[in-house]
C-alpha cells in the first residue's frame, strides 16, 4: 500500500464577497499517493486552484480536513514540505537568477538550519538554465524565468511539488519543451507532484492520474488512471492509446457541463 | 540602445548639446526683447549684467549659498527619513495608517508660507526652523509615493513569501522594500528640488544670511542684476541636488535599466 501524501477529505471553500458568497469548492475529497503525477483539469474558475492554495496553507478551507503528510497543512507549511509553482514566474525583479533560486534558503534561515539538497547553480543546470546565473529577470524570457521559478521550488528539496498551471502563459511550443524537462525533473527527484492545468493533451501527457473537476462549484467528477508506460517522450502523443485517454477526459468534462 | 552609427558618446554630447543650445537660445530672446521693448535695467536686468553680478559678487553668492544647502539638505534628510518610517509603520499597522494618513493630508494642506513665521516663532532664527520647514515640503510626496511603492509588491511573491512562511520583517526586506525603491526615487527626485523651495521660503523672515534672504533683500532694493543672480545660484544647487539623487537612483535600482 503506497504512503497518502495528500489527503483531502470532504473540502467546501466559499468566499465572502461584497456581492454575495461564492462557493469555490463543493465536498472535494482526493488522495494523492507518495511519488505520483497527479493532475486537477477542470474549466477556468472550477475552484482548481484553490484547492491548491488549500493544500499549501495560503487559505483556510470553509469546511473539511486537509493533510499533508500525515499532518495539518500548517505544519507541511511550517516544515517546508512542499515548493509552490506559481502560473507567473513571481521572480523578484531585484534578482539575479541565481538569487530568485536561493530566496528560500535565506528567508527563515532556512539554508542555516538544514543541510541544502542542491546547489542553487545545480538546479539551474537541472532546469537548462547553465550561464544563466546572473540574468535579471527581464533579460529572461517567459519560459525561462518560469523554469528560475520551478528551480526555486526545488531548492530546498520538498517531497512535494505544488504547480498552478504553471505552464498556462506560455506558447505551445515552450510549453511541450518544458513539459518534457518537468517530467525528466520529477524522474530524478522522485518529488510527488499535484499539477493544475486546463490543457486535455498536457494532463494527460503528464501524469499517473487525473482528477476531473465540474464547473463552480468544483466537485470531483470523476478520476482518470493514465495507463501510459513511462519514461514518456514526446512520439507518445501521436499513438492511439493517447488519443483514448484524452478522449476519455474530454468526455468526462462534457459531463460536467 | 543608441541607433546603430552613432557611439554612446555622440548621444551623450546630444543630451548635453541640447538643453544648452535651448537655454543659450533663451538667452538671446530674452536680451533681444530688453533692447526691442527698452526695459529698464531694474525692472529685468540684461543676460550679460546677470553674468557680471555672478561674476563680481561671487564671495557674497557663496556665503549664502551654503545656509541655503545645508538647510536643504537637512530638511531633504529629515523628511524622506520621517516619510519611509511612516510608510513603513503605515504598511506594518493599518490601524496607524487610518489614523494617520488623513493627519499628514490635513497638514499638507497648510500653506507653507503661513507655516514658515509660526516655525520660526517656535524654533527661532536658528537653522532648526528652516530645515523644518525643507523637511515638511519634502515629506509629503515621499510618504504617498512610499505607502503606494510598498504596496505595489506583486502578488504572487507576496503568496510565495507566504509558502516560506516570511515574517513581516522579512516580507518587507526581501519583497516589499525593493519594489518601492523606484517609487522613492521619483519622489527624491521631486523632494531634491522642492527642499530647496522650502528653505528659500523660511529664509524670507527672521534671518540675515542664505539666499532667500538675499532674494528678498535685492527684490527691495532694486539690485535686480543680483536678485537674478541669486536666483541662478538657486536653480543650480536644485539642479545639483537633482542629479545627486538620479545618479544614486543609477547606482542603486540597477535592475530597472
Amino acid at each position: 500500500m503506497a504512503t497518502i501524501e495528500i489527503a483531502c477529505r470532504d473540502v467546501s471553500m466559499v468566499f465572502a464577497t461584497s456581492a454575495q458568497p461564492v462557493q469555490a469548492l463543493a465536498h472535494v475529497s482526493l488522495e494523492v499517493e507518495r511519488g505520483d503525477f497527479v493532475s486537477l483539469i477542470g474549466p477556468s474558475g472550477c475552484g482548481k486552484s484553490t484547492l491548491l492554495r488549500l493544500i499549501a496553507d495560503v487559505l483556510q478551507p470553509t469546511a473539511g480536513s486537509i493533510e499533508v503528510r500525515g499532518g495539518p497543512a500548517m505544519r507541511a507549511r511550517l516544515a517546508r514540505e512542499f515548493g509552490f509553482v506559481f502560473q507567473h514566474p513571481g521572480l523578484l525583479r531585484w534578482r539575479t537568477a541565481r538569487a530568485n533560486v536561493s530566496l528560500p534558503l535565506e528567508v527563515g534561515g532556512w539554508g542555516r538550519r538544514h543541510v541544502p539538497p542542491h546547489r542553487p547553480d545545480d538546479l539551474l543546470s537541472l532546469v537548462g538554465l547553465q550561464g544563466f546565473e546572473h540574468a535579471y529577470p527581464r533579460q529572461l524570457s517567459g519560459g525561462m524565468q518560469q523554469r528560475v521559478s520551478i528551480a526555486r521550488a526545488l531548492v530546498t528539496g520538498p517531497p512535494i511539488l505544488l504547480m498552478d498551471e504553471p505552464f498556462g502563459a506560455l506558447d505551445e511550443i515552450t510549453r511541450d519543451h518544458l513539459n518534457q524537462e518537468l517530467l525528466r525533473i520529477w524522474a530524478a527527484t522522485g518529488t510527488t507532484i499535484l499539477f493544475v492545468t486546463h490543457s486535455i493533451p498536457e494532463a494527460v501527457y503528464l501524469s499517473s492520474r487525473v482528477f476531473v473537476f465540474t464547473p463552480r462549484p468544483g466537485r470531483v467528477l470523476e478520476q482518470v488512471k493514465i495507463e501510459l508506460p513511462s519514461p514518456r517522450a514526446p512520439a507518445i502523443k501521436d499513438t492511439p492509446e493517447f488519443v483514448k485517454h484524452t478522449a476519455a477526459l474530454r468526455r468526462a468534462l462534457a459531463q460536467g457541463g | 540602445m543608441p541607433p546603430a552609427g552613432r557611439s554612446p558618446r555622440a548621444v551623450l554630447l546630444r543630451r548635453l548639446l541640447l538643453p544648452l543650445v535651448v537655454i543659450v537660445g533663451l538667452a538671446i530672446v530674452w536680451d533681444l526683447a530688453i533692447r526691442v521693448f527698452a526695459v529698464p535695467p531694474y525692472v529685468v536686468p540684461a543676460p550679460a549684467s546677470v553674468g557680471q553680478a555672478l561674476v563680481k559678487e561671487r564671495a557674497r553668492l557663496l556665503d549664502n549659498a551654503i545656509p541655503t544647502i545645508v538647510e536643504s539638505l537637512g530638511g531633504f534628510a529629515l523628511g524622506n527619513l520621517v516619510a519611509v518610517a511612516a510608510a513603513l509603520a503605515f504598511v506594518h499597522s493599518q490601524v496607524l495608517e487610518r489614523a494617520l494618513y488623513p493627519v499628514a493630508v490635513a497638514v499638507r494642506t497648510l500653506p507653507i508660507v503661513a507655516i514658515a513665521p509660526i516655525l520660526v516663532l517656535l524654533l527661532g532664527n536658528g537653522y532648526a526652523p528652516k530645515v523644518a520647514i525643507a523637511a515638511l515640503i519634502t515629506f509629503f510626496p515621499t510618504l504617498v509615493n512610499m505607502v503606494e511603492g510598498l504596496e505595489s509588491a506583486d502578488v504572487q511573491a507576496m503568496e510565495l513569501m507566504h509558502v516560506l512562511s516570511a515574517s513581516k520583517t522579512e516580507i518587507v526586506r526581501y519583497v516589499r522594500w525593493p519594489s518601492s525603491l523606484p517609487y522613492l526615487f521619483s519622489a527624491m527626485r521631486i523632494a531634491s528640488t522642492s527642499s530647496v523651495l522650502g528653505a528659500l521660503v523660511a529664509e524670507w523672515i527672521g534671518t540675515n544670511k542664505g539666499l532667500g534672504y538675499l532674494i528678498v533683500l535685492t527684490t527691495y532694493d532694486f539690485r535686480t542684476a543680483l536678485l537674478y543672480a541669486a536666483m541662478v545660484v538657486t536653480s543650480a544647487i536644485a539642479l545639483a541636488f537633482f542629479f545627486l539623487v538620479s545618479i544614486l537612483e543609477w547606482l542603486l535600482v540597477r535592475w530597472e535599466r
